[in-house]
This record gives structure tokens, sequence and C-alpha cells, in this order.
């Protein structure tokens, strides 16, 4: 039974919290991949993007509830994510047409794409703060539990309880749909290849007769899709804040590069990687421990590896470790 | 000087626009958007030395700062004997564990073959040596933070004035780079970028949180200053009698003997406070001055010239026997230096370190701003942009609201629009930065003061 609590404690505490948190930033680390795999630079424009497509998506989920439309147990901004994925997508192509097309043509190196970038950043950043404003808001509405942790008690009979939350649901769903859809359209459809071709080698994708317009303009297309259900995903667990999504570029960064840039499978699997390792590090055990140890061996402290203060800090110093020993990530991207 | 005649006109623009903000708002405010514009010169600088001269990008620039303000503090606060007896063994001792640590990973790394059991040992010593320090140094970070925890809670500093923390903030943040840079600088530039920013968080994270070192997010306040205070200012005879002449004009149209001394009261008060901000300036001037003449001859010394032919072709640098790796290593710890002498300069100015203010990913991209508008690899450009930048990311919400209350000139006051345009003309300031910087990304590539190589 101590044995059962411990574990029940551990799914509670680390592993459903960290799966969803990870499949927030593996959306994410996608993205960056990709826009780094196919475009060739880092975009540090990343988390604004992804609020801008929340945004959108909370302004249509305002417009939705004020003419009564819901879905139920389910929360409205589901319904409002096509919508805003495609006022994204016309924003993503104006930033292109209007700021990137210019350097990609010309050919500029990486890093200048990349300070463009910033420039993006700081117009978004303005945009969705003049738009929406700053402060911290929740949109989500429905059920908000699938499992409560009382009731969870109460079935089982054990001390302690499980909660899962319908947005950790919805994002673990949401994120395996997406992402399979996503390998599946890159590894085995035709458009998919020749995105594959492109970001291993222009030269040669451009003498094969690739497209290279339609090429960018699919990956800007698949970019505004992984934002806006990124930043939704995770504006409805926790909960949307302009600043918190621009600082959420630091770990997605990480997952990105811990993978391996300029592969979305490792930018994938580094996303849990990063939201398992700052959760298992930072948790205090003394609980876990307690179920587990007879009862003179209870521990004193908290066992507790790292304070929660240092959360941020532990995914870069895996990004630290991954450069040292393995610069092009865990699962070689491209070598940078 | 016909050839520098844009610099001056530059320069002359940029004083003129600080000079009417003190007309027109406050010579108060001019000046101490002037002192913060200086600050962020140096930083610049700094920032130039590396992505100018050499090309590589540091996006650090905040936890530098950051090493910088914390220099100032551990410089010029007065040492907390109580903390030191209730812990301070603890804390030396974990830092000869430290050392320990540092040295026998050395050792290892020196005397064995690369292979698995290395990184083992290797990952043993330092898992294991975190592990004592954490049970070393817990009691006596504890019983530091104990000490009077609503005034010190920390180890305090050495004592001395807080000007030496310029030099030591450098030391720090040249110390800091010296480790990031051994780890980081083989990287291509895009990715040196995000590895610096993210370790920049990390050391930000570590004073934020370290209680018993910086007081954490309860600040460090009433640090000394180099310059006089207000209060005993007002009370000087010399200072008054200079206010008075200074006011002479303004005092002789008021008749009343007690109405002139109000008057002169707070011509007082006021002269005072821009006194103090004068003599602030008149520091950092130095400093910058000082800065200046320093990076312009390290440009056209014969050491500049093999930076920029690194910069230029690395290749062909490392053919010609030019050490790369050994010189990226040498501009990315003097730049960081220089961006340490701004941080304590910084937290001089303010007389507070607010460990919860160094936000990275703000401030560090507002400084790279400030490079590229003002141009790269030119000081004078570097310094400017600074100016121009810092100018306009202060001034932008005054201007904000002039366009605003122009284009909906034809609404109502009270009209839903205007209200909410009103309410976010601080957020103006970010698409004033973005698009600035993207039409000089675009059109002036170089900057306002583009690089020019003279052959001298």
């Amino acid at each position: 039974m101590d044995f059962l609590n411990a574990l029940i404690l551990l799914l509670n505490y680390i592993f459903v919290p960290a799966l969803a948190y990870g499949s927030q930033l593996a959306i994410g680390a996608i993205f960056v991949t990709l826009i780094y795999g196919i475009l060739r630079f880092a975009n540090f424009a990343t988390g604004d993007m992804m609020s801008f497509g929340t945004m959108v998506a909370i302004l249509f989920t305002w417009y939705f509830q004020s003419i009564g439309l819901t879905l139920g147990i389910l929360p409205t901004a589901l319904l409002a994510i096509p919508f805003a994925i495609l006022f994204m997508g016309l924003y993503m192509l104006t930033i292109d047409k209007f700021v990137f097309r210019y350097y990609r043509l010309n050919k500029s190196p990486p890093v200048q794409l990349a300070m463009v970038s910033i420039g993006v950043m700081f117009v978004t950043q303005a945009v969705v703060r003049i738009i929406i404003g700053p402060s911290d808001r929740r949109f989500f509405d429905g059920e908000k539990f699938l499992i409560r942790a009382n009731e969870f008690k109460e079935i089982t009979g054990l001390n302690e309880g499980l909660a899962i939350k319908s947005t950790q649901v919805i994002t673990i769903v949401v994120t395996i749909i997406l992402v399979s859809t996503l390998f599946w359209f890159l590894n085995k459809t035709k458009t998919g290849k020749s995105m594959r071709a492109y970001s291993d080698n222009e030269d040669l994708a451009l003498l094969s007769g690739i497209d290279p317009k339609k090429i960018v303009m699919i990956t800007w297309m698949i970019a505004a899709i992984l934002a806006t259900i990124g930043g939704v995903l995770y504006g409805l667990d926790k909960s949307f804040k302009p600043f918190t999504y621009f600082n959420n570029m630091l770990p997605i960064f990480a997952a990105a590069i811990v993978g391996g840039i300029g592969n979305p499978f490792g930018a994938f699997l580094g996303g849990y990687v990063i939201a398992f390792s700052e959760i298992l590090l930072t948790y205090a055990y003394k609980k876990f421990f307690m179920y587990v140890l007879p009862e003179s061996m209870e521990p004193v402290g908290l066992i507790q590896l790292l304070s929660t203060d240092y959360k941020f800090a532990v995914s870069f110093s895996i990004l630290v470790i991954v450069l040292l020993y393995r610069p092009s990530g865990i699962f070689k991207g491209k070598i940078l | 000087m016909r050839k520098n005649l844009n610099v001056i006109a530059a320069y002359s623009i940029m004083m003129g626009l600080i000079i009417l903000v003190g007309i027109f708002q406050s010579w108060n405010i001019a000046l101490s958007i002037f002192n913060l514009c200086l600050i962020s010169a140096v930083m610049t600088m700094g920032a130039n030395i590396q992505w100018g001269y050499a090309g590589l990008i540091n996006f650090g620039i905040m936890g530098f700062t950051a090493l910088g303000g914390l220099a100032a503090v551990l410089i010029s606060v007065n040492p907390v004997q109580d903390a030191w007896s209730a812990g301070g063994t603890n804390i030396l001792l974990s830092l000869f564990l430290i050392i320990g640590i540092v040295l026998a990973v050395r050792f290892v790394l020196k005397r064995y073959q690369k292979s698995k059991i290395r990184n083992y040992i290797i990952a043993a010593i330092i898992i294991s040596g975190i592990i004592i320090i954490r049970l070393v140094s817990e009691p006596g970070i504890e019983a530091i933070e104990e000490v009077n925890p609503a005034r010190t809670g920390f180890l305090g500093g050495l004592g001395l004035p807080i000007i030496f923390s310029w030099i030591v903030g450098a030391f720090f943040a040249g110390g800091l780079a010296f480790v990031i840079g051994k780890v980081a600088l083989g990287l291509r530039a895009d990715y040196l970028a995000i590895a610096t920013l993210l370790i920049s968080e990390i050391v930000i994270a570590i004073i934020k949180h370290e209680d018993w070192l910086t007081r954490g997010v309860k600040n460090v306040i009433g640090l000394k200053r180099p310059a006089p205070y207000e209060v005993n200012l007002q009370e000087t005879d010399w200072f008054i009698n200079l206010v008075e002449k200074f006011n002479s004009g303004k005092l002789a149209l008021i008749s009343d003997l007690s109405e002139r001394q109000a008057a002169l009261n707070q011509f007082v008060i006021e002269g005072s406070s821009v006194f103090v901000k004068l003599c602030y300036s008149g520091l950092f001037l130095v400093v910058v001055i000082i800065l200046l003449i320093l990076t312009q001859k390290a440009l056209y010394s014969p050491w500049g010239r093999m930076m920029r032919a690194i910069r230029d072709n690395e290749e062909a640098a490392n053919a010609m026997g030019k050490n790369v790796v050994k010189q990226h290593l040498l501009i990315f710890v003097l730049g960081s230096a220089i961006v340490g002498i701004a941080g304590a300069m910084l937290v001089t100015q303010d007389g507070l370190f607010t460990p919860g203010s160094y936000r990275p990913l703000r401030y560090t991209f507002l400084i790279w701003v400030m490079v590229i508008v003002g141009g790269s690899g030119n000081n004078f450009g570097a310094i400017l942009g600074g100016f121009v930048v810092w100018f306009l990311w202060i001034e932008a919400a005054p201007i904000g609201l002039y366009l605003v209350n122009l284009t909906t000139a034809g609404l109502e006051d009270t009209h839903f629009l205007k209200v909410h345009l009103i309410e976010s003309v601080p957020y103006f300031r970010f698409l004033m930065m973005g698009i600035g910087l993207l039409l000089i990304m675009r059109y002036r590539p170089k900057g306002i003061l583009p690089e020019k190589i003279e052959i001298k």
C-alpha cells in the first residue's frame, strides 16, 4: 500500500505535470528547430509569436463566448484555434514578405537574420501588449478536472490523491495528434520530403526542381500552426501573460538545442528532457521517502536536490553540459 | 575635420535633444537620462568590442552587468561581523571545497586518458562535491540569514569606497567571461548567442536566490556614494551661495524677504539634486573618455588589425599564424569586463542593488539594438547608439502619447479606442525599438555611424 501511495505521489506531482509541460515545450522546440533547419536562423521572436497566436485565439474565444458558442465540457479556445491559426499564418507570411525575405534572397549570414528576428520580436511584443495588455489572463472554461484528488482517494482508498486536470489531458492528446501528423507529413508526403531535402542541402534541392518559395511558405504555415497550438495549450494549462511567453523562449531554445537543433524529433524529445529534469531536480522528495522507507529511517530535511528558485537554471545547466560534450545535441542535429 | 563632420553633427543633435528635455521637462530628468546614456554607452562599448571588432555575439550582457553590481555591493558595504562569526567559517570552508573540486577535476583531466571511466570519475567528484558543499554550507547559510534578517542577513562587503568596485566589477565579469569563453567560444555565432543568454540567466538566478551573499530579492539599499548627499549639500554654505549667485536674476525679482528665502530654499533643493547628478555625470564621463581613448588606440593598433582580419576571415588569419581561439577568448574577456564596469557604475548611480531588476531578455536586446543602430565596429557609433536608443526608450512614452492624441484627435475623449490606446502608450517603446531596428538593418546595415578604417 505504501509503495502504491509513493507511486501515486510521484505520478501526481512529477509525471503528469512534467508530461504536460514537456509537451508544451516540445511543440515550441519543434517550431524553433523547423525555422532553424529550413530558414536557417535562430528565431528570437519565438516566444512572442506564440503569444501573438494565443492572443488571437483568446480574442476569438471571447467572441464565441459572447455569442454563446461553447464546446460544453471542453474549453472554447479549442474552437478558436483554427481561426487563430489562419490569422497567425497571415501574420507570419506578412512578416516574411516584408522582413525576412529580403535577407534570405541576399543570402545574409544567419547572425543577421537572428538580429532581424529581434526586431520582429520587439514589434510583435508591442502589438500584443497594445492590443490585449500585459496583464495575466485566464481564458479556460469547461470542466476543470478529469479526476479530482478527493474522488480518486475515495475510489481507490489510498492516502494520496491523483488530480488530473483536463487541460493536461488536452495538452497531451493534442500534442500526440499534432506531432504524429507533422512527422507523417515530413516523412511520407512529397512536400514534406522536399522540405527535408531543402533543409539538408539547399543547392541540391534547388537543382532537383524544388520550389523554394513554396517550401518557405509551407514552413511558415506549419510554424503558425505550431506557435498557435503550443501557445494556446500553455495558456489553457497555466495562464496567458505576454512576459511569461517571452521568458518561455529560453527553455524552448534549450529543448531545441538539447535535442539537436534542426532535428524535429530531437526537439520533441528535448522538450520532455528539459521538463522532466526541471521538475525531478527541484521536487522535495520527503514525502516519497516517508512512504518508501521504514519509519526509523525517515528523512529529516526536505530531500530537495535544488530549491525551486533554480527551476530555469536547471534546464540551462543541462544545455551547457550538452554543449560541452555533444555540441550537436543528444539526437545529432546539425553541427553548428 | 571634414571627415568627422557626420560624427560631430550626430553628437551635437543628440546633445541638443538632451538640452531640449532639460528646458522643456526639467534639468533633473535631462541629467538622469544623460547619466544612464553614459552607462549604456559603456555597455555598448563592451558589446561593440566583441561584436564589432571580433564578430562574437554576447547575449550575456545582463549577467555581466549583474556581476558588476554585485561587486559594488561586496566592495562598499560594511562587513557584518555577526554574520561572519555565525557562518563565516562554513562559507570559507565551502569556498575551499569548490577550489578543491576544480583542482581535482583538472588533475583527473590531465592525468588520465580520455575514456568513459574518466568521465564517470569526474561526474562522481562533482556530484559528491556538491553534496558535501551543501552539507557544509547549509548551517552556515541559515545562521547568516538569521542575523538580523530585516536589515542585514548577509555577509556584507569590505567597506571600501565604492569607486574601487568599478575595477573589481571588471575583474568579476572578466573572470566569468573567461570561464564561459572556455566553454562556449567554440560554437558558431547564433549558438553562442543562445548559450550566453542562458548562462546569464543562470548567473542572475544565483544572485537572486543566494541571500547570504547578496540579500537576494530583499535588495541592498543605501550604498555608499562617491558624490555628496543632497541633504548635506543643502546645509553647506558655499553651495547655498553658489545657488544664490546662479539664480540671482530670478531672486531679485521677488521683493518680499521671506518669499525670497522660500524661493531660495526651493532652488537649493532642486540645485542639490542637479549638482549630485552632475557629479555622477563627471565621473561617468571620465570613464567613457578613458575607455574611448583605449578602444580607439586598440582599434588602430596592430592588434586591432589582427582582430579585424580574424573577424573577416578566420581561416586566413589562422593560416597566417594568428591564434584565433586565444584572441577570441581575450576579446570576450575584455568586452565583458567593460560591461562589468558599467554594471558597477549603474549600481553606484542608483545607490541600491536590486537583483530582481536584471531582466536578461529585455535589456540584453536593448543593448544590442544600441550597438547595431549606432554602428558596429565604430566606437563613436556605439556610444551614439547608447545615447540615441536610451533617449528614445525613455522619451518614447511622451512621444507615443503625442502621436496617439494626434491620430485620435477626431474621437471623443471617452471613446473606448482612444482610452485603450492611451493606456497602452508605455508599450510604444517596444514598437519604436523594433521598427527602428528593422529599418536600420534594412537600409543602413552598418548603423548611423558606419565603421570606417583609415590607414594611418
